[in-house]
C-alpha cells in the first residue's frame, strides 16, 4: 500500500514535470494525463473507488478535448512542430519553483488536526447525498459555468454558425456542408 | 471462480474476435478462414516508416488500443461473477472504453501523416457525439439496478430483463457500441475515403495489434450488453456461462451484420442526431426508469 502510494506519487510528480520539459504539444498533453491517472489510481488506494475511476474517465476525456482545443485555438493546429511548453521561460521557472517550495513548506509546517470520525461504509452513497444535498448549489453553479464556457469557446472558434448552414432566414431544409456553395 | 475467469477471459476475447472477423469475411464474400491468412501476412510484413514519427506515442497508442478492451472486460461477468467485481464496475467499463479515444488519437497523430491525423480527429468528434447518450444509457442501467456493480445489475434482472423495460437505452447502447469500436456505419475514422484513416500508415505487427484491438473492442461492447441489458447468464437448462456466451455471440453477430447493411454515417451528421435526438431520448428513458424505481 505504502509502496504503491510512493510509486504513484513519484510518477505523478515526474509526469507533471515532464509536461513542461517536453517540446511537443501531444507529449505534454499525455504527460499531464499520465500524472492525473496516477492521482486517480491513488484514490483507489484509499478505497474511493467511484471517485478514482471517475477521475480516470474524466481526465482521459478532458485531455482529448484539449486535443480538440489544439485545432480550435493554436497557430500550429496539429501540434506537429516542436515548441516550448512555457511562456516567459525564466520567470515561469522562478515563480513555479517558489510556489512549489511554499506549498511543500506549508504541508510540513502546518500542525494538522487529529482525525475525527470514521470513513463511511459506502463512500459513493455518501458522495451522492452530499452532491444532491448540501453541495447542490455549488454543483449547479459549476455546471452552468462549465456549460457557458463550452458554448463560448465553440462560438469563438467556429466560423460556421447555423445561419451559414441553413441560410439567413434558416430556410434551407438540408444544411450546407463545409465548403459547399449555396 | 475469478482465477478460472482470468484464463477464460483472454481466450474468450481471442475466439470471439476471430469469429467476428470470420463472419465479417464471409459476409464480404470471402472465406471464414480469411482472418488467419491476414494474421500470418501481418506477422511477416515489414513495419512502414514515415518521416519523423513520434515512436513512443505511437507504441503507447497502439498498445493501449489492445489494453483498453482487455481492462474493460474484467468487469463483465462470464456467467455468475466477473474477474474483478468492482463496486463501480459500470463506471470502470466506461472509463476503459474512453481510453480508446486516447489510443486512436495518439495512433493517428504520432505517425506524422495527414490521413491518419484527420481520421484521429474524426474519431474524437465521433466520441464527443456518442459518449453522452452512451453514458446516459449506462446510468439508466445503474439506476434500474440501484448499483454501479455489474453483478448487481445482473441480479436486478432476475425477474425482467432491462432490455424489456428500457428498450431505448438498449438501442442507444447498440448505436454507441458501433461508434465506440468505429465499426460499420461509424467507421469513418478508418474510412476508405481517407485511404484507411487512422490505420493508413500502420503495417506489420502495428497493424495486427490495431486490428486485434478493434475486434476486441467490438467483442467487449457486445459482451457488456449481456449483463447490462440481457439478464447476464440467466436462461433455462444451459449453465450461466454458456447463456452469457450465446447472448454475446448473438449481439456480436448483429453488430457485424449491420456493417454490411447500413451505409457509413458522417460524424457531423451523427453529432446532430446524437445531440438532438439520442440525448433527449436517453433522458426520457432515464426519467421513465427513475419514476418506476422510485
Amino acid at each position: 500500500m505504502a509502496v504503491a502510494f510512493w510509486i504513484l506519487a513519484v510518477v505523478s510528480v515526474a509526469a507533471g514535470i515532464a509536461v513542461f520539459v517536453v517540446d511537443s504539444m501531444a507529449r505534454a498533453t499525455f504527460a499531464l494525463l499520465a500524472s492525473l491517472l496516477a492521482v486517480g489510481l491513488a484514490f483507489l488506494l484509499i478505497d474511493l473507488e467511484y471517485l478514482g475511476v471517475l477521475i480516470i474517465l474524466m481526465m482521459v476525456m478532458e485531455m482529448l478535448v484539449m486535443a480538440v482545443f489544439m485545432i480550435m485555438y493554436m497557430m500550429n493546429p496539429a501540434g506537429l512542430m516542436p515548441m516550448k511548453m512555457v511562456h516567459n521561460h525564466r520567470a515561469a521557472m522562478i515563480i513555479s519553483a517558489a510556489v512549489f517550495v511554499l506549498l511543500v513548506a506549508g504541508i510540513f509546517l502546518t500542525s494538522w488536526p487529529p482525525r475525527g470520525g470514521e470513513p463511511p461504509a459506502d463512500p459513493t452513497h455518501q458522495l451522492g447525498l452530499a452532491v444532491m444535498g448540501p453541495k447542490m448549489l455549488v454543483m449547479m453553479v459549476i455546471g452552468v459555468a462549465i456549460l457557458a464556457t463550452m458554448i463560448s469557446t465553440v462560438v469563438l472558434a467556429t466560423h460556421r454558425g447555423r445561419y451559414a448552414r441553413y441560410g439567413d432566414d434558416l430556410e434551407r431544409k438540408r444544411p450546407l456542408d463545409p465548403g459547399e456553395e449555396s | 471462480m475469478p482465477e478460472l475467469g482470468l484464463l477464460a477471459l483472454p481466450l474468450a476475447l481471442v475466439v470471439l474476435g476471430l469469429a467476428a472477423a470470420g463472419l465479417d469475411a464471409v459476409l464480404s464474400g470471402g472465406r471464414a478462414s480469411a482472418p488467419f491468412g491476414e494474421i500470418a501476412r501481418l506477422l511477416v510484413q515489414q513495419r512502414r516508416r514515415t518521416t519523423r514519427p513520434d515512436v513512443l506515442l505511437l507504441r503507447v497508442g497502439v498498445i493501449s488500443l489492445v489494453a483498453a478492451p482487455l481492462l474493460a472486460a474484467v468487469v463483465i461477468p462470464l456467467g455468475d461473477a466477473p474477474v474483478a467485481d468492482l463496486s463501480a464496475g459500470i463506471v470502470w467499463f466506461n472509463a476503459m472504453e474512453v481510453c480508446v479515444w486516447g489510443a486512436l488519437w495518439l495512433t493517428g497523430w504520432s505517425v506524422n501523416s495527414v490521413f491518419p491525423l484527420v481520421g484521429a480527429y474524426r474519431f474524437v468528434a465521433q466520441g464527443l457525439a456518442y459518449e453522452l447518450p452512451h453514458m446516459f444509457a449506462l446510468i439508466t442501467v445503474a439506476l434500474g439496478a440501484g448499483s454501479l456493480r455489474m453483478s448487481e445489475a445482473v441480479q436486478a434482472q432476475q425477474g425482467l430483463w432491462f432490455v424489456v423495460w428500457m428498450p431505448l437505452a438498449f438501442l442507444i447502447y447498440l448505436v454507441s457500441a458501433l461508434a465506440m469500436a468505429f465499426w460499420g456505419p461509424m467507421s469513418q475514422p478508418v474510412g476508405s475515403d481517407l485511404a484507411g484513416g487512422v490505420r493508413a500508415e500502420l503495417a506489420g505487427p502495428d497493424r495486427l495489434l490495431f486490428q486485434a484491438g478493434r475486434y476486441a473492442l467490438l467483442v467487449v461492447a457486445a459482451g457488456a450488453a449481456v449483463p447490462l441489458f440481457l439478464g447476464g447468464g440467466a436462461g433455462p437448462v444451459l449453465p450461466g456461462w454458456l447463456w452469457a456466451l450465446v447472448k454475446t455471440v448473438a449481439v456480436l453477430a448483429l453488430l457485424v451484420w449491420v456493417r454490411h447493411r447500413v451505409p457509413a454515417v458522417r460524424m457531423d451528421r451523427f453529432t446532430q442526431v446524437s445531440w438532438l435526438v439520442l440525448i433527449p431520448l436517453a433522458l426520457v428513458q432515464l426519467l421513465v426508469v427513475g419514476i418506476v424505481v422510485v
